[in-house]
């Protein structure tokens, strides 16, 4: 099912061959992603991050260094970038979680924020607050040219639903009921022999690396990084498209992300005031349905919803 | 990393006696917004991410009811009490339908809120930085000390917020009002059956939050800036000094403040783009040796 709607969206988007269409998917297979990877966090481990960012931003940052040195191959940058995010997630990740609650979110947002500050004052390598410049280089490998848009947007989907498919093993997984189990109980996870700690840890270096893919998809689609990857705003749009969607199920926060991406656009496009009206909307939302959308969906229609969503319930 | 420029700094008195007003003129302010973040967290269990804007509004309020009544003080006491009443309604209206949610409801709440105050300030005051300018009271010539010059209205500022960091630990910890204000923060089920209107006391002291964030933004009028973005970046800074010096602690966060405002005012001279990043690396610190702040009590 995930890989004919993978096809359906390649083939929807070639066959329109619209650019804003093909800019708003783009989008969606990276901000969905990041999403998502926040939401294994979050949704089922229980661990409330604010500094998500860091591993997006990082992602970026390291994947555009490495490839403006013009010695490394795209795939060879990507795996380093990515390995770099997990030693980034397991160093990070292992002070982190010693603290429970708010206290756990606070001290990932100052990590992040620690990064940003570094990439804000290394001028010399950085660019510093005018972000990587000179755009980053994307030599062919394999056949591939991701210079070409259409080759990028296949290969940018590709990636999005091999993620969506890798994360959604790992939370049927029993490694992934072990998560729910830790956030729900980690006494009772604790007694019956689960390595608490050790668990979530793991869920922080799967979600850091993920979020870092993401970055490395966003550096290569603008062609550059800039610090507002790396900034708090953006670890807080994580958290509003999951909470937009629903975090409770599967698909709530990609959903998020769109319903995010869209508002964004059409409130930019329309007013001068986009805060206003987003936060009107935000406040209608969290207010008013005092769930995500598809929460809101999967409850009202039961088990047909949850059905036709592919997903199955998990309880908060 | 400009070293020289510290040293230089250090060694001269001057620079130093600069440095350290302007450094305990930022904590002050920071101390002022922060107390109410702490207070409210403390009792109310939520962290109020409004507060940075409710700091601009009174900024902003200030300056508007200054240039109408051009007298200072009633500019100060008239908006403090304005955002007061804001926070109160807030409260009552808002945040009281989301005590019982999870953390990210109250916080997308905040956020909301964040966004739409940031914008009404922009159509009603524009976007430009503005400036209010010394009151007249206060322009008088700088105090001369250790050869460095301290305008008198920083003493003004630090007389009044050490005397309210005073009062309020009085408040909270010698009144039948802060008894009323601890019990609630234990137990607000239990306090609620033994007779008390819980609600009201909730309103209050989110109330008494917001005066003093009110309080620090009209203070702050005179020596800072004012733009849309100022309640962001007040935000962070107190939030990290409520954490540095213990969620619910109103003495942790008058040393928090200072310190935080010290490091920034050094921080300025010798990494000037790394201030946030030297306050950040403070806190991670702080968290790591001892979660709970430096004067935090340990969590249940």
């Amino acid at each position: 099912m995930a890989l004919s709607g993978c096809l359906a969206v390649i083939v929807l988007a070639l066959a329109f061959n619209n650019p804003q269409f093909a800019d708003f998917v783009l989008r969606l297979t990276i901000f969905g992603s990041y999403a998502l990877s926040l939401n294994l966090l979050i949704g089922y481990t229980g661990l409330v991050s604010f500094g998500h960012a860091m591993f997006f931003g990082f992602g970026a940052y390291a994947f555009g260094l490495l490839m403006q040195t013009e010695r490394v191959s795209i795939p060879l940058a990507f795996a380093a970038s990515i390995a770099g995010a997990a030693v980034l997630a397991v160093s990070i990740g292992a002070l982190c979680i010693r603290l429970k609650d708010i206290y756990f979110g606070i001290l990932t947002l100052a990590f992040q924020m620690l990064l940003h500050a570094v990439i804000l004052s290394w001028v010399s390598v950085t660019g510093g607050d005018q972000g990587l410049q000179g755009g980053i280089p994307r030599p062919p490998f394999f056949g591939v040219d991701l210079s070409h848009p259409k080759q990028f947007f296949v290969l940018a989907c590709v990636i999005f639903f091999g993620l969506v498919l890798l994360v959604r093993q790992i939370v049927e997984s029993p490694f992934g009921y072990s998560l729910r189990m830790v956030r729900d109980n980690p006494e009772r996870a604790l007694a019956l022999g689960l390595a608490v700690q050790r668990y979530k840890l793991a869920a922080f270096v799967i979600s850091g690396t993920i979020a870092a893919n993401a970055g490395i998809m966003m550096s290569l689609y603008v062609s550059g990084a800039y610090p507002n990857f790396a900034y708090w705003t953006l670890s807080g749009d994580g958290i509003l498209m999951i909470m937009l969607g629903g975090m409770t199920v599967f698909l709530g926060p990609i959903v998020g992300a769109g319903i995010f991406l869209l508002l964004n656009g059409i409130i930019t496009r329309t007013t001068e005031y986009s805060g206003l009206v987003m936060g009107i909307v935000l406040l209608s939302v969290v207010l008013g349905l005092r769930r995500g959308v598809l929460d809101f969906v999967v409850e009202r229609c039961g088990n047909l919803g949850r059905a036709a969503l592919f997903t199955r319930r998990i309880e908060l | 990393m400009n070293l020289p420029a510290l040293l230089d700094c250090v060694s001269s008195s001057s620079c130093v006696v600069t440095q350290v007003s302007t450094g305990l003129i930022i904590g002050m302010l920071l101390f002022l917004v922060a107390s109410g973040l702490t207070l409210i967290f403390g009792v109310l269990g939520v962290i109020n991410f409004t507060h940075g804007s409710f700091y601009m509004l009174g900024a902003y309020f200030a300056l508007t009811a200054y240039r109408v009544s051009g007298s200072y003080f009633e500019a100060v006491i008239v908006r403090a009490l304005g955002v007061a009443v804001f926070g109160v309604v807030f409260e009552r209206l808002f945040i009281s339908s989301v005590y019982n949610s999870n953390v990210l409801m109250q916080l997308l709440v905040c956020y909301a809120f964040i966004l739409i105050l940031d914008d009404v300030v922009k159509i009603v005051w524009g976007t430009d930085f503005q400036t209010m300018g010394m009151p007249s009271t206060f322009a008088l010539p700088p105090i001369h000390l250790f050869g460095g010059f301290v305008p008198p209205f920083y003493v003004f500022l630090t007389g009044l917020t050490v005397a309210a960091a005073v009062g309020l630990s009085v408040l909270v910890n010698k009144t039948r009002f802060g008894k009323l204000v601890r019990a609630a923060a234990v137990n607000r089920q239990m306090l609620a059956c033994l007779g008390v209107n819980t609600s009201l006391l909730y309103g209050a002291v989110f109330g008494l939050g917001s005066l003093l964030a009110g309080a620090a933004g009209a203070l702050a009028a005179p020596v800072r800036s004012m733009s849309p973005e100022m309640g962001f970046s007040i935000l962070i800074e107190s939030f990290i000094v409520t954490v540095i010096g213990g969620m619910g602690s109103i003495i942790g966060a008058f040393f928090a403040a200072v310190l935080v405002g010290i490091i920034r005012a050094v921080g300025s001279i010798g990494y000037p783009l790394f201030t946030d990043g030297l306050m950040f690396a403070f806190m991670a610190l702080v968290l790591l040796v001892k979660p709970t702040g430096l004067f935090g009590r340990k969590l249940a």
